[in-house]
């Protein structure tokens, strides 16, 4: 702000306080030829409103005064008047920015502190442990849940089942550069039929050999799922193609779902945390994940 | 419908001369009919978004009836629709009446009305739409915008057009209160408003960024201190001593307070952006012009309570006066607590959490929605040629209903929202916040319980209301009295 600006800006609202002020003297003092104080005045409204000639109430007065004084020392101490700075050159950014110095330093203490452990051994430390939950909840929670259990399309990372592996270096790989996962649609490359007969085999995975409508089936996936799924549908981790035998599903294991799976593909997707969270944090956020899972 | 007549005394004048006037009534019967069906619209919309808190499930996926939607059709509905009619109904009533003159013209009266009724049906088909500026209680488009400057100025042409052809010296203090508000909301709406088109729904703003933001909470703020605050002052300055039957306490304290709550007002918007990227002296300006509208506000409080000095007893025996002195302390309530909440320090702890929206309803509910019914109980029966409402226990039940309801609500929402702002703020010593969003949303659903609930005995009231102003309404009249006679050749028409 402009010198010039700023003292006008000053003027008007000083003037404004200051009418205050004549307000009060020039409505405190009696008026010749007035009624009583405490009288009613001649004036009548609609058959029967009148007024009587009150004082100002002393302590209501009183009030009204203190609250201006104290304005004018505000603005005097912090900026208020134009383009005055104050007498403390406070400002909301220096408060901001000396607050935020002080936390960062414990912060930072704190965690180079906890992440010289390695992950294997923060999984498993009560203190490190304690800040990985913070951190999960404010940067994971909003998919994975608040207790980590998952959601549709979003694993469940209290469980031993990896998508992409479970070690400390898979972990810190997922979180850091995040991960797409894509299962291909199939909806031009396969016939109803087979589709059905795939479904019959991935919604039961049999222990042994398949038989019946599961061979159909086994028959189809080694010739179109077996490149990413594998050849025993244990999946692949270094793809993020979940295992079809077990029973963890991401998108569900019911009929309908797994041929909309099949059908239509999926796209799944975890962003990338490397602009939000240091080295520390994250590695103090894999120990967390992979301690869920113990 | 005939006009309800009325024979107009005029005691500044000479003795001998008793002249008759008579007054347009229709215009405030359908105002008066449509505050009530717009209170109940207003705030069943209000209850259906408290309850959706609970179980977000109540949106039934439908996109209309999302909360994000729903949300500003509340607001609008209950300080545009329901408000704004009451004080059209209470303003043509005591204007006329303190002026000893009839609105100046039956015809333009009939336009506020109407396109005021047009208003509320766009804002209520546009706004489940999904269309909006996306300025807080400036939501609806500029083509509303414009229908709104129409009404608006039509509205003031009236007023301010029958205070000219006063019978009277000296205009009263509530005409004050209303011709500030009628006025100050005219410049608010226009200036705020102001925006490019780029589509018959669709608009720009016209100002940039931490420009528009002020000047939207120039308006925000000012629409409360003018709309909801200056022209229910209007109402309490005339319906308070009339059924108090009682002359006003003070009359200097009307001048000291009417002029410095409308100049304060003025500059007490900046403290809805505190710490926000609006420059330091601005938010300072904020904060201590809300300081000093402490004194102000309470002015009004404190003549209103205190006209009723002498007749104490009749906050006892009359349910109408405990709805008017009620809601004044409602109303001394929330003009304390919102100085209080514009210190900054103050401010870091509530913005954002539901301490805001518990003030808002103490101001809403406690004073906004009571005076105006206490008010309305007043001036249904006369509307209708009666003395009284046609039950008066069920205005007692009334306003037990509301003063619990108020109750349950602003006290849930201070507790929820004192609980989150330091729940939001928790940092353990290693510098990491201790609770995720999520745990100060869980721990506010019992809040939001009794928030609903406070909403809906408050809701039940205003149907008791209905009822009680359908039998007053429906009834026959009864044999009018000597005083209420019809005139038989009515003057100054």
């Amino acid at each position: 702000m402009n010198p010039t600006t700023g003292w006008l800006v000053a003027g008007v609202s000083l003037l404004n306080i200051l009418a205050c002020v004549w307000l009060i003297w020039a409505t405190s003092r009696r008026k010749p030829n007035e009624v009583a104080e405490g009288a009613v005045k001649e004036d009548v409204w609609d058959g029967d409103l009148r007024e009587l000639n009150n004082p100002l109430p002393r302590w209501w007065l009183n009030l009204f005064i203190i609250t201006i004084v104290f304005a004018i020392g505000y603005m005097v101490v912090f900026p208020g008047f134009g383009h005055m700075a104050g007498v403390l050159d406070w400002s909301k950014r220096g408060e901001m920015e000396s607050k935020l110095a002080q936390l960062t330093e414990r912060r930072e203490a704190k965690l180079n502190e906890l992440a010289a452990f390695p992950v294997a051994e923060i999984a498993s430390h009560p203190d490190a442990r304690k800040v990985g939950q913070e951190l999960f909840g404010s940067y994971c929670a909003g998919c994975h849940g608040a207790n980590a259990e998952g959601a549709r399309g979003y694993p469940n990372l209290t469980d031993d089942d990896w998508l992409y592996g479970g070690t400390p270096q898979a972990v810190v790989a997922s979180i850091t550069n995040g991960r797409g996962g894509v299962m291909t649609p199939f909806l031009s490359q396969l016939s109803n039929e087979q589709v059905s007969q795939l479904i019959a085999l991935v919604a039961d995975w049999p222990e042994g050999e398949p038989s019946g409508r599961q061979a159909e089936g086994m028959a189809v996936f080694r010739q179109r799922c077996a490149a990413c799924h594998g050849m025993d549908g244990h999946g692949n981790q270094a793809l993020g193609a979940p295992d079809l035998t077990d029973d963890t599903w991401l998108y569900g294991g019911d009929p309908d779902t797994i041929r909309e799976t099949i059908l239509f593909g999926r796209q799944g997707k975890m962003p990338s945390h490397k602009a939000l969270l240091s080295e520390q944090e994250i590695k103090l956020l894999a120990g967390y994940v992979i301690g869920l899972g113990q | 419908m005939p006009f309800v007549r009325f024979r107009y005394r005029d005691s500044t004048m000479t003795d001998s001369a008793q002249t008759t006037v008579v007054y347009n009534d229709k215009v405030v019967k359908q105002f008066a009919v449509m505050t009530l069906v717009w209170g109940i619209v207003g705030m069943t919309v209000g209850v259906l978004l408290a309850a959706q808190l609970m179980w977000p499930a109540l949106n039934f996926d439908v996109p209309w009836l999302t909360y994000s939607r729903l949300r500003p059709l509340h607001t609008n509905a209950v300080i545009f629709a329901f408000g704004g009619s009451a004080l059209f109904t209470t303003s043509y009533w005591v204007v006329q009446r303190t002026c000893g003159a009839r609105l100046i013209s039956d015809k333009l009266a009939a336009f506020t009305f109407w396109g005021w009724q047009v208003v509320i049906l766009s804002a209520a088909i546009t706004l489940p739409m999904g269309l909006t500026q996306s300025k807080e209680y400036a939501e609806l488009e500029w083509p509303i915008d414009l229908l709104i400057a129409v009404v608006w100025v039509s509205y003031a042409v009236v007023f301010f057009g029958t205070i000219m052809k006063r019978r009277v010296e000296h205009i009263y203090v509530a005409n004050w209160f209303y011709g500030a508000f009628i006025l100050t909301v005219a410049v608010l709406h226009i200036v705020n408003n102001i925006s490019i088109p780029y589509g018959p729904m669709q608009s720009y703003s016209a100002y940039p960024g931490a420009v528009d933001a002020m000047v939207q909470w120039w308006y925000g703020h000012n629409a409360v201190g003018f709309f909801l605050t200056a022209g229910f002052l209007g109402m309490m300055y005339y319906f308070v001593p009339k059924q108090a039957g009682r002359p006003i306490y003070s009359y200097r304290l009307s001048i000291v307070h009417f002029w410095a709550l409308i100049s304060i007002y003025m500059w007490a918007g900046p403290h809805h952006l505190h710490y926000t990227a609006i420059p330091d002296w601005v938010q300072s300006l904020g904060m201590v012009f809300s300081l000093i509208l402490l004194a102000p506000s309470w002015g009004g409080m404190i003549n209103g309570i205190m006209t009723l000095s002498g007749a104490w007893h009749k906050l006892r025996e009359d349910p109408i006066i405990k709805f008017l002195i009620v809601s004044l302390s409602f109303y001394g309530m929330s003009t304390f607590e919102g100085p209080m909440m514009s210190i900054k320090t103050v401010n870091a702890l509530s913005h954002y959490t539901d301490w805001t929206i518990g003030h808002v309803h103490s101001g809403a509910l406690g004073w906004v929605a009571m005076i105006s019914i206490g008010s309305l109980y007043v001036l249904i029966p006369r509307l209708v040629g009666k003395k009284e409402m046609y039950s008066v226990p069920a205005i007692n039940l009334h306003f037990w209903l509301s003063t619990i309801g108020t109750v349950l609500y602003i006290a849930a929402m201070w507790v929820a929202g004192v609980m989150q702002g330091l729940m939001w703020r928790a940092v353990d010593e290693d510098g990491t916040l201790v609770y995720t969003f999520i745990e100060s949303l869980k721990a506010t659903y019992p809040f939001y319980f009794i928030r609903l609930l406070g909403g809906v005995v408050f809701l039940s009231g205003m149907f008791v209301m209905a009822w009680n102003t359908y039998k007053t309404m429906s009834n026959p009249a009864p044999v009018a009295e000597p005083d209420d006679e019809p005139a038989t050749a009515p003057a100054g028409a």
